[in-house]
């Protein structure tokens, strides 16, 4: 994946690699998510059994952090209520960039079973904070989260960083055409 | 002590502050009692020596449409034995004593019962909204109650 994947025999010359600075920094950023981790409800306990040893989150490089200072993506997992929602927000501005939103069960991507008569739950929590990764499920099994955690990876792993607005613009020319 | 030995001590004792006793089936048996005394009869419930309830075990609110209520159910662990009293209140008006003072746990019981409900414990030291936010509008679980458009500029319904 990534840096290591680009060159045929990365370990025998003297233990130089060669590579583009975009692939160190994405490789950087996503083989050491920390990630801030509030539990909301039942989603939570799945998450648990996630970190557990069964599923081993921590092989993914995340630890969890108590402050969205020291975090890199926050798992929003769990019922969003709207006394809930105001700290979300807070939490996700307190967090430094780059950063990156995983939304775990069905409430959290749209309200789940609240959906009609929840007056006090938040619909989805994409209506306050851009979410990268949505993972379904009521709640989802830990497998189900791990290929969450596999695609925001890969996500990051795509990110561009310096060729960014090069081809933003030449997308924009194509469809302009 | 069966309930209605209780409700025959609390007869002789509060007369016309007990209204009835009720123990058709399937629900357990209950006492309706007038809520200008309540807390007089909870009180007497509690430190009297043969009734002895000194565990509250739930104290609810209730919407009939047309009326508000108050429920308490009540155990004694001495004497094993259980009450429900039912207090029913205008919606115009709907006060009650307070029996915070009288059972601890009664607080948060009776915190909630004001979130979800509107009804005033007349003499609770701190009757604040225990689960909607502080600025929350409207008593959520009554029968009327209509689920906002917007909390804080967040639209609501799906």
């Amino acid at each position: 994946m990534g840096l290591l994947d680009r060159l045929d025999n990365p370990y025998n010359f003297g233990g130089i690699i060669l590579g583009t600075l975009e692939d160190l920094l994405n490789w950087g950023r996503s083989k050491s998510d920390w990630y801030l981790h509030f539990g909301l409800a039942c989603c939570a306990i799945e998450f648990m059994a996630a970190n557990a040893s069964h599923f081993d989150f921590m092989r993914f490089g995340t630890i969890p952090r108590a402050s969205p200072r020291q975090a890199d993506f926050m798992i929003v997992s769990g019922t969003v209520t709207l006394k809930m929602a105001e700290r979300i927000v807070r939490l996700y501005e307190q967090m430094a960039d780059p950063k990156y939103v995983l939304s775990m069960g069905s409430c959290a991507n749209c309200g789940g079973p609240y959906w009609e008569h929840g007056y006090h739950v938040l619909k989805g929590v994409d209506r306050i904070i851009p979410v990268d990764v949505y993972i379904p499920g009521c709640p989802p099994r830990p497998e189900a989260f791990l290929e969450g955690m596999i695609l925001l990876q890969s996500k990051i792993n795509k990110q561009e960083i310096f060729k960014k607005r090069k081809r933003l613009e030449e997308e924009m020319k194509n469809m302009n055409q | 002590m069966t309930q209605q030995e209780i409700y025959n001590i609390l007869k002789e004792k509060f007369g016309d502050e007990i209204i009835e006793f009720s123990h058709e089936l399937p629900s357990d048996p209950y006492i309706v009692a007038n809520r200008s005394k309540i807390d007089e009869i909870c009180l007497f419930l509690r430190d009297e020596e043969n009734l002895n309830f000194d565990y509250l075990v739930i104290l609810s609110g209730m919407d009939y449409i047309e009326k508000l209520g108050v429920v308490y159910h009540l155990y004694s662990i001495k004497h094993k034995h259980r009450l429900t009293i039912k207090v029913f209140l205008s919606k115009d008006d709907p006060h009650i004593p307070t029996v915070e003072k009288i059972w601890r746990s009664a607080d948060w019981h009776e915190r909630e019962a004001w979130d979800m409900y509107g009804i005033i414990f007349d003499g609770h030291h701190n009757l604040i909204r225990i689960l909607c936010p502080y600025d929350w509008e409207g008593f959520p679980l009554r029968k009327d109650y209509k689920t906002p458009e917007e909390y804080h500029g967040i639209k609501v319904p799906y």
